[in-house]
């Protein structure tokens, strides 16, 4: 202890890290991330609008295939909803209002756990299966690209909620970035779904 | 530009552009079909392009150093060291100029590699260059002259701009060939 406040003393100690960048390193880090993802998706796009540009100008969904677009809509206003519920968190915890924070916290967990269930569920009966053909693989590539995305962020939310509980966050600006992180990749996932959704059932 | 995902909030308001642009687009497509839909895209896209546009922060100019500092009757000479620099010759041009007056002097000798920085060449320039920044002020300093120096960018012209922006010379003297 004596040694380590004479070493202060004498400038002994080693040299505060460089940090070239202005953003901090961590959201840096969900930056490049996203970044990642962005052509992670892309290239599953490229496979979905290639198999579909060989088809041809005929039907799609080839026939007899047909997707369920309500229930998939529904999904969407679920995912939807979930990004206002995120949002309420995290403002929640920026005014020290921790109730809102972990109810916040728990809605979005529950939504995107729903959200995760219904497209389960609309696997099952989709009545195809991926090796069916090109259609059916680029269908289960994209959207279950898509749901596995969902269920990592799923997994931020429950590590968050978790932590919530125990009071580790607080209105103190870096204090909250546990939250903040988990909340950018959520709403990144939710724009995804706008974008598969609109692209594989509605154009 | 600006980040559109620096913050949470941000983010939340990127989900609220893309729900409310494939509301449009769902709205023209049922509305008015493939075509309709596909100029309502081109239209959405190019009014994001023009807000995206309209809210970037305009670029501000950085005040000149003659702006942000009143004049204290110091001359100031920037000399900008190049590689055939001899420092005597350099000491009495400079000593001649500031000759009876309280004078500051600057010396930049052009040596760091931005393209290169990685490579050895890079080094080897910049040592280079150090060591005739310490020989000319050294010269300078013996002879009474207030004098520092920095090594600036491999570019002579960058590296004066970039030693005006924080220096504020009444003159410019350049020694002999610089490196281009």
């Amino acid at each position: 202890m004596a040694a380590h406040a004479h070493a202060e003393e004498h400038g002994l100690h080693p040299p505060a890290a460089n940090q070239s960048s202005r953003v901090d390193a961590r959201l840096l880090g969900i930056y490049l991330f996203i970044a990642s993802e962005v052509m992670l998706f892309g290239s599953f796009f490229t496979a979905y609008f290639f198999a579909r540009v060989v088809n041809g100008p005929g039907e799609w969904p080839p026939p007899p295939y047909e997707l369920p677009v309500y229930l998939a809509l529904l999904n969407t206003c679920i995912l939807v909803s979930s990004s206002f519920t995120m949002h309420w968190a995290l403002q929640s915890i920026k005014r020290n209002h921790r109730a809102g924070l972990i109810g916040g916290l728990a809605l979005t967990f529950m939504l995107g756990l729903t959200f995760i269930l219904i497209q389960a569920r609309e696997y099952t009966r989709l009545g195809f299966a991926p090796s069916d053909n090109a259609f059916a693989s680029t269908f289960y590539g994209l959207t279950g690209l898509h749901g596995l995305h969902v269920f990592v962020g799923l997994n931020l939310l429950l590590y968050a909620l978790i932590r919530s509980i125990r009071g580790h966050y607080s209105s103190e600006p870096h204090a909250h970035l546990g939250v903040e992180l988990p909340g950018i990749y959520w709403h990144f996932v939710d724009v995804m779904w706008i974008v598969v959704y609109t692209t594989v059932y509605v154009i | 530009m600006r980040n559109p995902l620096r913050t949470e909030a941000e983010a939340f308001g990127f989900v609220l552009v893309a729900a409310a642009c494939f509301c449009a687009l769902a709205l023209a497509a049922a509305l008015g079909g493939a075509r309709v839909a596909a100029a309502a895209f081109l239209a959405l896209a190019l009014g994001i392009g023009v807000g995206v546009f309209m809210r970037s922060e305009p670029r501000r100019r950085e005040p000149a150093v003659w702006e942000r500092e009143p004049d204290d009757g110091r001359r100031r000479i920037l000399v900008v060291a190049g590689e055939a620099l001899e420092a005597e010759p350099l000491r009495d041009e400079v000593l001649r100029r500031v000759e009876g007056q309280d004078a500051e002097v600057l010396v930049v000798a052009p040596g760091l590699e931005r393209d290169g920085r990685w490579s050895a060449d890079g080094d080897e320039a910049r040592s280079a260059a150090a060591g005739r920044v310490d020989e000319a002020v050294a010269a300078l300093r013996n002879a009474g002259v207030d004098a520092s120096g920095t090594v600036g960018d491999a570019d002579a012209l960058r590296a004066v701009r970039e030693a005006l922006r924080t220096f504020r010379a009444d003159e410019v003297v350049i020694s002999a060939e610089l490196p281009r």
